[in-house]
């Protein structure tokens, strides 16, 4: 046995582990259920015992860390369960189906807490958008497409970053949300001598090996070569979906766990372990569609679009006569038992024992970590002075491939089935979805800079958590939580685990002055190739509340109204887009941050909303005020003309946090800017909307566009690359 | 005014169907796809979606499916069938409205607003509208564009069928967005109880949601209570 251990992948110290807990040698059967449930998919392994510095109690936290996903009170009996999972590796193998089944996969999450899913939003990380990246997007696209389209929940909103770190490597982690009840809140949970339900599409042998495990050892086996991609089919899903939530509806059900990473081993093990209980599994029972399947593949098979269901005592038949109406199968597999161990069964004996609380607390890692000379040296390298013309530059920002227009991806995705979509993408910061049958509503936003990120990991990942609350909060909503999805190299080496601890550091640090705790997430380590990392990249969803009425969108509605900047004028160009415009290069250091300051600006300007100033307001992020003033003439076509006290590039395309710009009636002016200077916060009368240009005032001449050539640069870079 | 929602398997636009019936005080009750009576209702809607997962055909297996024998005799009998998005691909596919819907030419799935222009206005779906009104509408499918043989399109002109129409917003001259022949988003029967059409009215409702432009549209069926 220590030597198939050794041929999959299990280093030598986690076998005497194995073999300590279990009070002998594994079968063949156990080693590969101790393979998969102590992979670091699974485990989080070496991101767990930093994970733990996180704050995760908030007045709006029904549920932290540790369940299927989060969930937030949201007011009314109402909450919201949300997380981010990312489906890196699939997707990076066939982009299709890898973004497809990460869909699906995330919404079963959802689902699993006893949520209607009622929005995605998409975190998306490419090389720059040529050749192979190129076609990466475009399958990862259509995946999401074809899965969200169909099981009827609507695309929202997202990120989407080009940058050479993740051309061999690029990102897809998915964010849902379910809205629920707050007494259908269900959890894995099961008692006592309860049968245990699976429910869904049968076990194939597709996707086994999904959950990090070695095929090569099933292949010699099997002589066959099975894609270790799964399949996704989003009409199961959605009948998977309207059954779960009628059984849940019903009251039909204690318990509920999704079929996602190594599959039933996963689900059933975990469920029992949460519930301090232990599992029979008999494998006889579970629906197959492919014949004479084995233990393992029974085991590990990542088949798509199943659940377990825990039903309450007497409700079986109901339960049962619920999936059957949706002709789906729904089948007792398993039952809870009172010694502590996943004991399996095939063919009449028990093929595998194994104490369940071995198999959930793998060993954690705790290592030492040195920062990257070369990610330091390329931090310091001073900026040299830059010579261009602001007239050309705005244009040629506008149209590259991290600020042009996402109007292309997001026309491919239903955003509005459902009838919740408040705010439509393009047209705020945040997306807003509404609670009908109330004046609710949640703010939802994901959020990372790269470039930040890769120079310095720690205030990367306080900007990500800063603009994802800054981008909610200026749609008007109260950051309520967020979930994190932690992408990053390998752990092993002492630099990528530096990045790994600086990332959590950062995010520690703002999740504390923000006031903000975190409360689901998804951890994906070795990341990288050829021992190149990508950049360390949280990805950071933020979820807020609102009242609907009370939102506020980025375009200019009315001409004649005054524009102010809250916030400072200047910004910096260390990381940011011009200077990577203009030398090709990434270098320098990420703007600084005041998190006091970010939270008192984001205090500002939901103020400013609900106190009915301004129901107009935007981020200021890449690109500095030229490119955030010409994305708020986009959605309606509406101009303004402003003066700038310095027309450096620092002043009209560096890049800062802290900074929102907005739009107050002329008679309303007085009333708003008392209200900052109260709070001691900086801010400045730009100008006035209206017009059909951008007119910028500078102390060395007029700048002007006409609306019309900013917004062909803008929206044509992107529609090429897709439809092209 | 009672309304039926039919529930088809992969459905996904019900609930927001029933939502906007309510919303103009018509009772609207779900359908199930294996029904085969639909006595008691006055209309029947047809909801988008992707109804037995779109397999084969948009709309092809649910225009097979038991509830269709009732909708077809629903419709004989002149009661009120609407078809959205989905609903108009099954109403095509069970020939009780001519044509087809082809892939768009763009070849993918578009969800976006488009302006839409009211040709018909003596239709109890179109009655509050003003004759000639261009709408704000949403779409969202991957297969809209609407086709037919000549002679069918000559027939659906001439005797004045098409009740919905792809028209600019602002002048653009793309205003198509998915190449059906004649710019055709929506259409009746010869009788005009049977309405099939791409975009979604019922998207488009409420204040929240930015759009009320199709408000009327289910209104106009509530006023039928009251004649």
């Amino acid at each position: 046995m220590e030597a198939l251990a050794k041929e999959i992948g299990i280093p030598e110290g986690e076998y005497r582990e194995i073999v300590r807990r279990l009070g002998r040698e594994p079968n063949r059967v156990e080693l590969l259920l101790f393979k998969v449930m102590w992979s670091e998919h699974c485990a989080y392994k070496n991101s767990r015992p930093l994970l733990k510095a996180l704050p995760k109690e908030g007045e709006a936290v029904l549920q932290g860390p540790g369940e299927n996903a989060g969930v937030v009170r949201i007011g009314e009996g109402w909450a919201v369960a949300f997380k981010i999972e990312s489906h890196n590796h699939p997707s990076a193998v066939e982009p299709f189906q890898g973004a497809a089944t990460g869909v699906g996969g995330i919404l079963r999450d959802i689902l699993s807490m006893g949520a209607r899913p009622i929005a995605l939003l998409d975190s998306l990380r490419f090389g720059p958008p040529e050749g192979r990246s190129r076609y990466l997007l475009k399958g990862v696209v259509s995946g999401i497409s074809f899965y969200g389209n169909a099981i009827g929940v609507p695309t929202v909103g997202g990120d989407l970053y080009f940058h050479e770190g993740y051309r061999e490597n690029p990102l897809v982690n998915a964010m849902a949300l379910g809205l629920l009840r707050e007494e259908h809140l269900r959890r894995s949970r099961a008692s006592l001598d309860r049968p245990i339900y699976y429910a869904g599409a049968k076990t194939g042998r597709d996707g086994i090996g999904g959950a990090a495990f070695a095929s090569r050892e099933l292949k010699e086996e099997k002589e066959e070569d099975r894609p270790a991609v799964q399949v996704g089919d989003p009409f199961l899903g959605k009948l998977l979906m309207e059954a779960t939530l009628e059984a849940i509806a019903l009251d039909l059900v204690e318990g509920v766990q999704d079929m996602g990473a190594a599959g039933l081993t996963s689900s059933l093990s975990e469920l029992a372990h949460k519930s301090g209980l232990g599992v029979e599994l008999h494998l006889d029972l579970v629906p197959t569609r492919e014949k004479g399947m084995t233990p393992e593949e029974l085991l590990l098979s990542e088949s798509q679009e199943r659940m377990v269901l825990v039903p309450k005592e007497g409700k079986e038949e109901a339960l049962e006569a619920v999936f059957r109406r949706w002709g789906l199968d729904c089948v007792p597999v398993a039952r809870t038992i009172p010694e502590r161990v996943f004991r399996v069964l095939f063919r009449g004996e028990v093929v595998a024992e194994v104490p369940t609380e071995a198999l959930a607390e793998a060993p954690t890692y705790v290592r030492v970590g040195r920062e990257d000379p070369e990610v330091r040296r390329v931090r310091e390298t001073p900026i040299p002075p830059l010579e261009a013309d602001p007239q050309e530059v705005l244009r040629r920002l506008l149209a590259s491939p991290n600020l042009a227009s996402r109007e292309a991806v997001y026309e491919r995705y239903d955003h509005q089935v459902g009838t919740r979509t408040a705010l439509l993408p393009g047209r705020g910061d945040a997306a807003v979805l509404w609670i009908k049958g109330t004046r609710l509503g949640v703010a939802a936003k994901v959020d990372q800079n790269p470039r930040y990120s890769r120079l310095h990991p720690r205030l990367g990942a306080m900007h990500a958590l800063a603009e994802a609350c800054r981008n909610v909060s200026v749609v008007g909503a109260k950051p309520l939580a967020y979930t994190d999805g932690l992408n990053l190299g390998s752990p092993e080496t002492p630099e990528g685990y530096h990045e790994l601890q600086e990332t959590i550091a950062g995010l520690k640090e703002a999740s504390e002055a923000l006031g903000v705790p975190v409360v689901s997430g998804n951890v994906s380590l070795y990341n990288e190739s050829g021992g190149r990392r990508i950049p360390p990249t949280a990805m950071v969803g933020v979820v807020g509340i609102l009242e609907v009425d009370k939102r506020a969108e980025m375009g200019f509605r009315r001409p004649g109204e005054v524009l102010l900047l809250l916030g400072e004028e200047r910004g910096e160009l260390g990381a940011s887009e011009v200077l990577y415009l203009l030398t090709g290069k990434e270098f320098g250091h990420p703007p600084r941050l005041d998190l006091g300051r970010e939270k008192a600006v984001q205090e500002a300007i939901r103020d400013l909303i609900a106190l009915g100033f301004t129901r107009t307001a935007h981020d200021v992020a890449e690109g500095g005020l030229l490119v955030a003033l010409a994305e708020m003439t986009f959605p309606y076509g509406v101009g303004a003309t402003v003066e700038v006290r310095e027309g450096s590039l620092e002043a009209l395309f560096g890049e800062a946090p802290s900074r929102v710009l907005f739009t107050v009636e002329k008679a309303r002016l007085q009333e708003a800017t008392l209200l900052l200077e109260e709070r001691g916060l900086p801010y400045r009368v730009l100008g006035e909307t209206g017009g059909k240009t951008l007119t910028v005032l500078t102390p060395g001449g007029v700048l002007e566009w006409s609306l019309e050539e900013l917004l062909s640069a803008w929206k044509a870079p992107l529609r090429e690359v897709l439809d092209g | 005014m009672r309304w039926a929602i039919v529930r088809f398997p992969g459905a996904n636009c019900d609930e927001d169907a029933r939502f906007a019936l309510k919303k103009a005080g018509l009772r609207a009750e779900y359908v199930w796809h294996t029904e085969r009576d639909l006595r008691g209702f006055d209309g029947v809607f047809l909801p988008g979606g992707f109804s037995y997962g779109d397999y084969l055909r948009a709309g092809a297996l649910a225009a097979k499916s038991p509830v269709m024998e009732a909708v077809r005799r629903f419709a004989e009998e002149g009661r009120y069938v609407v078809g959205v998005c989905n609903g108009f691909q099954i109403l095509t596919e069970a020939g009780l409205l001519p044509g087809a819907l082809l892939a768009n030419l763009n070849l993918h799935f578009t969800c976006k607003e488009v302006g839409v222009r009211v040709e018909r206005n003596d239709l109890p779906f179109t009655r509050l509208y003003p004759r000639g009104q261009v709408l704000r509408l949403p779409i969202a499918h991957g297969e809209g564009r609407y086709y037919a043989d000549p002679e069918t399109l000559a027939r659906l002109e001439g005797e004045g069928l098409v009740v919905f129409r792809y028209a600019p917003l602002k002048g653009e001259a793309d205003y198509n967005p998915n190449g059906s022949l004649n710019d055709i988003a929506g259409i009746t029967n010869e009788r005009g109880n049977v309405l099939g059409m791409m975009p979604h009215p019922e998207r488009a409702v409420d204040e929240v949601l930015g759009n009320t432009d199709g408000l009327p549209f289910f209104l106009g069926l509530a006023v039928e209570v009251a004649r």
